[in-house]
């Protein structure tokens, strides 16, 4: 479904991603992990768009990305969250997830009359279903900004999923949750697959990464350094020499 | 050393804290545990003075501080390390130390010297803007800052949060050292198996009360904590 092929971004004379093979195949749950700074953000910020390859190349579906600016993508069904949250803070909950769902790729492709035939009933009813979902109801009118940082991390993925994505990549969605929290989102991780959504998990966690996925690669300083099932991933003097540790 | 009673804060008509008492004793690691929401952060940043309480006393050192704004309470020795660090990003690493040193009058290059032999790659990197260290590094300089001040009292705000599991280890054994070093450390932490590993007392809230106070071995036995804080193995 995603290919990276040789994928490299430098800044200045940091290799943040440097060569980087990395593919996921429709229907996965991969996770991506290594050190802070070894370029899985970069990674992620290159599939959705934020900043150009330096070279190498991306394929989404068959389709090469290079292109293609970051709401294109979009609406091929590339919808990501944010390491560090950057919701619509002064909108309400309610309203960040309108507005996702509301995007003007959305109404191109459903057309006006199929919208408004559908009528705001239906953009209602899915809003309400991603809050349900989300565990996020009960805040439905409250802005973004007063929310603890749990409930933004929540509601950054509801706002993913408004845009009714293919490919979900989700930059560190358990930072700051405890283990009853994680559990919940583990749940939600594998509900979303069993719906048909493909998932790129970054994340620290391991309690969360080891639990869901089927295959993690590891980066370091921009290089995968490892990759195969968790149990193998856990198991490699390599990565746990330069993330793990306990060794 | 802080004796908190009944402390209400509030964000407009929502109360984020509704009455909420415990303790940090002198010499103390002291853990506040609790689901998002629950009103951690408000409560570390109601002590800080960044928030003010609507009612409800917060004494330190025998000394009422919840009328103080913020830099008279890092004056009286209380520094915070702010959830999500927060460091300074368009400052170099020495520019942070110096701001953490801000309310002092006295000479502190000495202080400086002592971060850096504690974190030798701050000092590697003294010149280099906050914004660009990776975030385990920015995480020892939220740490660093807060020291600079000479703080009688750390408050830290989930320290590990987004951390390689490498840089929460140091994170941990950097808390340890500092507490034999004679500080008092009252830390919010999500990473409950860490924090057993170092915190001498508990505390539990949710939805803005505290509903648990106990030490390691009852806060083990408690099997709802039990499994919301230590439910499945986590590195």
């Amino acid at each position: 479904m995603l290919e990276l092929k040789a994928a490299s971004r430098h800044f200045g004379g940091v290799r943040a991603v440097d060569g980087l093979d990395f593919r996921v195949s429709e229907g996965e749950i991969v996770g991506l992990i290594g050190p802070n700074g070894s370029g899985k953000s970069t990674a992620v910020n290159l599939v959705a768009g934020l900043f150009p390859l330096t070279s190498g190349r991306i394929v989404f579906r068959n389709q090469d990305l290079e292109k293609l600016p970051t709401h294109k993508r979009l609406q091929l069904g590339i919808a990501r969250t944010f390491q560090n949250i950057r919701l619509f803070s002064q909108l309400s909950v309610w309203q960040n997830l309108w507005v996702a769902q509301n995007s003007p790729e959305d109404r191109a492709r459903r057309g006006f009359f199929a919208r408004w035939l559908g009528g705001q009933k239906g953009v209602r009813r899915e809003i309400a279903e991603l809050l349900e979902f989300s565990g996020l109801a009960a805040k439905q009118d409250e802005l973004a900004a007063n929310l603890a940082f749990g409930e933004q991390r929540r509601l950054e993925l509801a706002r993913a999923l408004a845009t009714r994505p293919k490919l979900l990549l989700l930059d560190e969605p358990a930072a700051g949750m405890n283990s009853e929290e994680i559990g919940q989102l583990r749940n939600r991780i594998l509900q979303l697959r069993s719906r048909g959504i493909t998932i790129v998990l970054v994340e620290h966690v391991m309690e969360l990464v080891m639990g869901v996925t089927e295959r993690i690669a590891v980066l370091n300083f921009g290089q995968k350094i490892a990759e195969g099932t968790p149990a193998q991933v856990q198991a490699d003097p390599l990565v746990r020499k330069a993330y793990l540790g306990g060794a | 050393m802080l004796r908190v009673r009944d402390l209400v804060t509030a964000y407009g008509k929502i109360e984020a804290l509704k009455g909420v008492s415990l303790e940090v004793a002198q010499g103390s690691i002291t853990c506040l545990l609790g689901p998002n929401g629950a009103g951690k952060t408000t409560l570390m940043m109601t002590v800080a003075g960044l928030l003010k309480p609507r009612s409800g006393s917060i004494r330190f050192l025998d000394q009422d501080i919840a009328s103080l704004p913020p830099h008279a309470i890092v004056s009286r020795g209380i520094a915070l390390v702010p959830e999500n660090r927060l460091v300074f990003p368009g400052m170099s690493v020495l520019e942070n130390l110096r701001a953490g040193a801000y309310q002092r009058r006295d000479a502190f290059d000495e202080d400086i010297d002592r971060v850096f032999t504690r974190f030798p790659r701050l000092k590697e990197r003294s010149a280099q803007l906050a914004g660009t260290l990776s975030g385990g590094e920015q995480q020892m300089l939220a740490v660093a800052r807060a020291l600079m001040s000479r703080p009688k009292l750390l408050l830290m705000d989930e320290p590990s949060l987004g951390l390689a599991p490498l840089v929460v280890e140091e994170i941990f054994r950097i808390i340890a050292e500092l507490h034999r070093e004679g500080s008092t450390i009252f830390l919010v932490e999500q990473n409950a198996h860490m924090a057993l590993r170092v915190a001498h007392h508990f505390y539990l809230m949710e939805q803005g009360r505290v509903t648990f106070s106990g030490d390691p071995g009852s806060l083990a036995e408690d099997e709802l904590i039990r499994r919301a804080y230590l439910g499945s193995t986590r590195s």
